[in-house]
């Protein structure tokens, strides 16, 4: 269990953490979304207690990081890939943090085994890919079998199997009953991983909720409709309320009224129908639309976009 | 959702993490890095072998020397000299073990592990300073004894059993120990390795150069708080001039330096965000 309360942390003028308050529970996969430079790395630095917040408070097993008795074994965190000194070896940089927390030199071997690792554990990590550093994160993050577990866009630099093998990982580790917080800026990525989602946007929190929920809640239903008499389906179906859009391929697409509503207007009219199909929305298209009114926000997202930078607050 | 978990998780044992373990993982960090292993061994040689090359090149000289500068010649300081390059080494070390765990991003791990960073930081002293208390033993050890066979017969030697000369040895490896723990201090405030190696050859090299342009009178007065005229006398066996302090109340205020300099840096490292 994971508890943020109106947690702020403030960078000079910037507020990169604006009175956060949700729970993580355990059990469940909770996507932690939002655009880069929404203030999630920052989050879980401060529930790890890396940084310090400048209000508000954060606890984890309803303790702050700080005075937990075995830190790596209650907590695991992969906030940055490959922050790892080059020089140390895979092996070596697991066995310093394990000694810390006593934790048998035997599970630095199993927990580089089940990321894939054992073959390069001990050559130097400046020759890892960024799919590489990625797994050993992982390692490092599961190297005390912890409770609770972070992880700060795991499937960055991960090929399709790579990112299969999180998605796997990810969702046993929640079935096991541990409390998984993953961040990512990829929807649709999380859509397929995650049961419940935390978006923030500009440090807010814009929406705390299961996943289901929150596709319906924030994505316009449309139905894609297909008629031979499409330009009187269309007048009918403006003076009913709704709105219509011409599809490239012939058909229409309308918003405002289901797909039940369009074929009872359609037949008490005697309007042919050759196609009624409801479209559902997506994660994406949640998310876009959740965030929608953030004038800040939208500013931002096109300054990222022309600026891919790592998120660095 | 929450009821059928597939695993009991392992309850967690009793107590808690200790500092023991602390010290076995810096002792990993400094072993498992090759470029600690390299500078360790930059130091030695350079600290025994630069000290037999100035060594044996005074000893040559020697016989053309005038009287007075016989007179005082200290055979256990110049076959000591080779610490005072020595020191750089050490100093770069001191710095690494910290400002790298920075520049490699490794210290958000650290601090992960270890929460209580008083405790991490009291820990790297702890392996530090042992490391270079034995190496700069050995050093000053090795240093004497092989500048003792060079100008034995050229000049006049030491040996271990004059207690001033064993003062001074013990002095030259107990000297590149402080200055270790300076440099360790230093990078925990500054954090940054380029600009805490600049700072130590800066305290080491421009200070006394900055002094040494002061009124005389001045100069001394201050000269003898700097740590490189500190090490001078720490390492003579024969009584410098010029006010400055004994080796032990010198030794005693580079210590006073790296405690200060280390809690000023903890107090730092325990506030500041990682």
């Amino acid at each position: 269990m994971i508890e943020a309360r109106e947690l702020t942390k403030r960078y000079g003028e910037k507020l990169a953490v604006d009175h956060l308050t949700f729970e993580v529970k355990p059990g469940l996969v909770t996507g932690f979304l939002g655009p880069n430079g929404a203030g999630k790395s920052t989050t879980m630095r401060l529930i790890m207690g890396l940084d310090y917040p400048s209000a508000g408070s954060v606890t984890v097993n309803h303790r702050p990081y700080h005075d937990l008795e075995w830190p790596l074994r209650e907590v695991g965190g992969l906030l940055e890939a490959k922050a790892i000194h080059p020089g140390r070896s895979a092996f070596n940089h697991l066995l310093m943090l394990a000694q810390t927390n006593q934790i048998p030199r035997r599970r630095v071997d199993e927990v580089l085994d089940l990321v894939g690792l054992s073959s390069v554990a001990r050559t130097r990590v400046g020759g890892f890919s960024l799919g590489m550093g990625q797994r050993l994160g992982i390692a490092v993050a599961l190297l005390g079998d912890p409770e609770i577990l972070l992880f700060d866009e795991p499937i960055n630099g991960l090929d399709t199997d790579g990112i299969r093998w999180v998605r796997g990982l990810l969702r046993d580790l929640a079935a096991e009953g541990r409390t998984i917080l993953v961040s990512s800026h990829l929807m649709a990525e999380m859509g397929r991983t995650a049961d419940q989602v935390i978006v923030v946007a500009k440090g807010r929190l814009v929406a705390n909720m299961p996943i289901d929920e929150f596709t319906s809640k924030n994505s316009r239903r449309s139905v894609l409709v297909r008629s031979p008499q499409l330009d009187d389906l269309r007048t009918l179906l403006q003076g009913a309320g709704a709105s219509t859009s011409d599809e490239s391929d012939g058909s229409i697409s309308v918003l405002g009224l289901s797909a039940d509503a369009i074929g009872d207007l359609a037949a008490r009219h005697s309007l042919v129908l050759h196609e009624l199909t409801p479209q559902s929305g997506t994660l994406e298209e949640a998310f876009v639309e959740s965030t929608e009114g953030n004038i800040e926000y939208q500013v931002r997202s096109i300054t990222s976009e022309n600026n891919p930078r790592k998120e660095t607050s | 959702m929450s009821t059928a978990f597939t695993k009991t998780l392992a309850p967690l044992p009793p107590g808690r993490y200790g500092f023991w373990g602390i010290v076995r993982s810096e002792w990993t960090k400094l072993r498992s890095v090759r470029s600690t292993l390299w500078t360790l061994f930059i130091t030695v040689f350079i600290g025994v072998g630069l000290g037999a090359i100035v060594t044996s090149a005074r000893a040559s000289r020697f016989s053309s020397r005038s009287v007075a500068a016989q007179l005082t010649f200290d055979p256990t300081r110049s076959s000591l000299s080779g610490l005072l390059f020595a020191q750089l080494a050490i100093g770069v070390l001191g710095v690494l073990v910290v400002s790298a765990e920075y520049s490699t991003g490794t210290i958000r791990d650290s601090f992960a592990a270890v929460p209580r960073r008083s405790w991490l930081l009291a820990a790297k002293v702890a392996v530090f300073a042992t490391i270079t208390l034995v190496i700069g033993e050995v050093v000053s050890f090795s240093s004497f004894l092989i500048g003792q066979q060079i100008l034995s017969g050229k000049t006049p030697t030491a040996s271990l059993s004059d207690p001033s000369a064993l003062r001074a040895i013990f002095g030259g490896g107990l000297y590149l120990f402080a200055l270790g723990l300076i440099a360790l201090g230093l990078a925990t405030i500054i954090r940054h390795t380029p600009t805490a190696i600049s700072a130590f050859v800066g305290i080491l090299l421009i200070l006394p150069i900055l002094a040494s342009v002061l009124p005389s009178s001045y100069a001394d007065d201050i000269g003898r708080f700097l740590p490189a005229d500190i090490g001078t006398v720490m390492i003579s066996a024969h009584r410098e001039g010029n006010g400055a302090f004994n080796p032990w109340v010198g030794f005693a205020l580079l210590c006073g330096y790296a405690v200060t300099l280390l809690i000023v840096g903890g107090v730092l490292l325990v506030r500041r965000d990682a």
